[in-house]
């Protein structure tokens, strides 16, 4: 009685429950971030080496000296070009397939799941180099398949034409990662409770009528998930093209994405030495960029999707 | 196996510095990239130098090619270097006589033996100081199946207009793919066709120190015609060269489809492992019979002495060795392909490199023109080199408009090509 008020203790739960996650999540993304930026406003003495502030005088270069505009912008595009791709064949293929998976009399489907998850397991070197060789037009196989069914006069130098050897790779980029989307709405799919689908056909909607005007809305917040993966992973995109096409991202830097553009740059290529500076600004250029997709993702289209309860 | 390897060498390393030797004995390092020549080296060239010089001794300590700038950078720095370092060709080696770290040889009489030219690489802009010893440089040439040429009936071409004719006869013929080189990796359209003709057209050095001193351009006709040279091989190359790789390449000779290969000599012991027919080779055509021959003969690889090295002299004693004949013909026969920089006459065991190594005789020899300063700004004429080669040979890029994209890459940094 007329004691004190209690003093609520401070919560020391949260932040040490916060704590591991913070401590690691700053050390390994925030830091090197901060560090990218940092770098990124100065510049190298090429012969004493000794490091100057030189502000947004990197940016400048990027963005006016025609030496940088033009393979930086002709990298983006290229970039822009790699994702459509995937928009419109990696993620409508998924989403087919794993229709066709959730039939449910549908003979061999762990079979086929398993494969078509497989290549996503499979290390980007791997894929580059058998498929470097399938369509290589000395000892790929490639050609010969093309022949048998009848469409050997089509056969080229995929990887090696300008007007190809992008659209080769993104196919090839889109090949190992459908299981992805696959495997994303398969699962969506799969937790569509059954009474919505029977109330369906008890409505009479059934087949790709059921599909499209039932299940579709219903796995609609996958697919944007689903896409706002394959932007990010697309935009970081540097491995399958190096494996394949080298540095130089050949030919004439058709295939050339933000990646290689800021590997050649921040580690340098043959006789021209890296420049870390300017690195750091092209890659601090695509973290704006990747922001400002998730961003529109976050605040524009996630709201306008509706969410059913189920 | 490795471990027991380095333990034996430990040892060795350990008793030859305080077991049998007698007190005076010196022991020199040799810091190198050249982990391959590990074998050689401890096998034939420190026996035949030690058995001369006895009381100096000599440890060969390689370390991985894509690690040694790093370490040898780090270990100078920490002044644990050893006392001879073998030196990267051009602005590597400059950097670190910037530095102070290596010594400059100027009063090292060895030096004679060895031209202008193959000084080039580890001398100063300005001519003023030379800091490495030349140990070794490429050719460029033509290595060919010489079955395929018997076979076909032709004989090997001196001229650029013989070289054609051949190329359309073996194209004709048809059992052979003419000439094994695609444009894939982009440095072979670079290096082993425009470097490999190239010299033949600017003269060599000439062409290479009128570009550096400002008074020639990339746009020039003796720039442009080889790159003319290069656009007319595309027929013959082998179907889908766009996508064929260096390896494919390789392959596609020595697996006797292809008569002929743009090569370096380096592909002298590959070859040789690789290929089951006779092989032959010959210099780049020249423009029109009775014109005078260059050949790309690139400096390599070259050794400099630690400049806080405590063992100078007996370091100098090895480096003056390096300029003799006996050296010379060591390590040239060691390592086919890679041909001893001093000016000896040297025989070779091996034929193939003989014929590479006898062009020097009749013809001047000369470095690829964008190793030294041309390749220091941005945009990196080396670099763009390589994409634009590929593009002529491709078919997707003029040769003029090539050589106008690098004088315009040249011109906005390098001063002597502005204006």
């Amino acid at each position: 009685m007329g004691g004190k008020p209690q003093k609520k203790p401070f919560p020391w739960h949260i932040p040490v429950f916060l704590a591991p996650a913070v401590l690691i999540y700053t050390l390994v993304m925030i830091l090197p971030l901060a560090e990218t930026l940092r770098l990124s406003f100065f510049q190298r003495d090429p012969v004493s080496q000794a490091s100057f502030y030189v502000g947004f005088a990197n940016y400048a270069r990027l963005f006016f000296d025609p030496f940088w505009v033009g393979p930086f912008f002709n990298a983006l595009g290229n970039n822009l070009y790699f994702f459509v791709i995937h928009m419109l064949v990696q993620n409508p293929i998924g989403i087919l397939i794993a229709a066709l998976l959730s039939m449910t009399h549908l003979p061999g489907k762990k079979f086929y799941r398993t494969a078509i998850f497989l290549p996503t397991l499979l290390s980007f070197v791997v894929v580059g180099f058998v498929w470097k060789l399938m369509l290589s037009p000395l000892w790929g196989v490639s050609k010969d398949m093309m022949s048998s069914v009848g469409l050997g006069h089509l056969f080229m130098p995929f990887l090696g034409k300008e007007e190809t050897a992008l659209t080769t790779l993104s196919l090839i980029s889109v090949w190992q990662f459908v299981g992805i989307p696959m495997m994303l709405i398969y699962a969506a799919l799969l937790s569509i409770p059954d009474e919505v689908i029977e109330a369906a056909e008890c409505d009479g909607v059934t087949g790709l009528s059921q599909f499209f005007k039932i299940k579709l809305p219903l796995i609609l917040p996958t697919v944007g998930i689903i896409s706002i993966l394959t932007f990010v992973g697309n935009f970081n995109a540097f491995d399958l093209i190096y494996t394949t096409q080298g540095p130089l991202a050949g030919p004439n830097f058709s295939t050339d994405l933000l990646g290689t553009i800021l590997y050649r740059t921040f580690y340098g290529q043959q006789t021209q030495p890296g420049d870390p500076n300017m690195g750091a600004a092209i890659a601090t250029v695509m973290f704006f960029i990747i922001l400002a997709g998730v961003a529109v993702y976050l605040f524009v289209i996630q709201r306008k999707l509706t969410r059913y309860e189920m | 196996m490795k471990t027991a390897l380095r333990g034996a060498l430990l040892a060795a390393t350990v008793l030859a510095a305080c077991g049998p030797a007698v007190a005076e004995d010196v022991t020199l390092t040799i810091e190198s990239w050249r982990n391959d020549d590990l074998s050689i080296w401890q096998e034939t060239i420190i026996p035949a130098f030690e058995a001369k010089h006895p009381g100096i001794k000599l440890v060969f300590a390689p370390v991985a090619p894509t690690q040694y700038n790093a370490a040898l950078n780090a270990k100078l720095e920490g002044g644990t270097a050893g006392d001879l370092i073998t030196c990267r060709p051009f602005d590597g080696s400059l950097d670190l006589y910037a530095k102070g770290y290596l010594a400059k040889l100027n009063d090292l009489p060895a030096l004679e033996n060895f031209s202008e030219v193959a000084r080039s690489a580890w001398t100063t802009d300005d001519g003023s100081a030379t800091f490495c010893v030349p140990m070794a440089a490429v050719i460029h040439g033509f290595i060919y199946n010489k079955d395929a040429f018997a076979e076909v009936g032709v004989e090997v071409p001196t001229t650029q207009a013989e070289f054609m004719d051949v190329l359309a006869k073996l194209k004709d013929e048809g059992s052979y793919v003419p000439m094994a080189m695609g444009t894939l990796d982009q440095w072979e359209a670079a290096t082993m066709a425009y470097q490999n003709i190239g010299p033949m057209y600017w003269k060599g050095e000439e062409g290479r120190k009128a570009l550096i001193a400002g008074t020639a351009k990339m746009t020039d006709p003796e720039w442009v015609k080889p790159l003319e040279v290069i656009a007319g091989w595309k027929p013959y190359l082998g179907d889908g060269f766009e996508a064929q790789a260096y390896a494919d390449s390789q392959n596609l000779f020595t697996l006797g489809r292809a008569a002929i290969f743009p090569a370096g000599s380096w592909e002298i012991s590959g070859f040789k492992r690789d290929a089951d027919f006779e092989l032959g080779a010959f210099p780049p055509p020249l423009p029109a019979a009775g014109d005078k021959c260059y050949i790309s003969d690139h400096n390599d690889i070259a050794i400099g002495l630690n400049a806080a090295s405590p063992n100078a002299d007996a370091a100098r004693t090895f480096l003056e060795w390096m300029g003799t004949k006996e050296f010379a013909e060591l390590y040239s026969n060691s390592l086919p392909g890679f041909f001893s920089l001093s000016s000896h006459e040297i025989t070779l065991d091996d034929p193939l490199a003989n014929e590479f190594v006898s062009w020097r005789k009749s013809c001047d020899s000369t470095i690829r023109s964008a190793a030294q300063i041309l390749s220091r700004g941005t945009p990196n004429l080396w670099s763009q080199m390589w994409g634009v080669a590929a593009n002529v040979v491709n078919g997707t890029q003029s040769p003029a408009d090539a050589a106008a994209e690098m004088q315009a890459g040249l011109a906005a940094w390098y001063e002597p090509q502005k204006n």
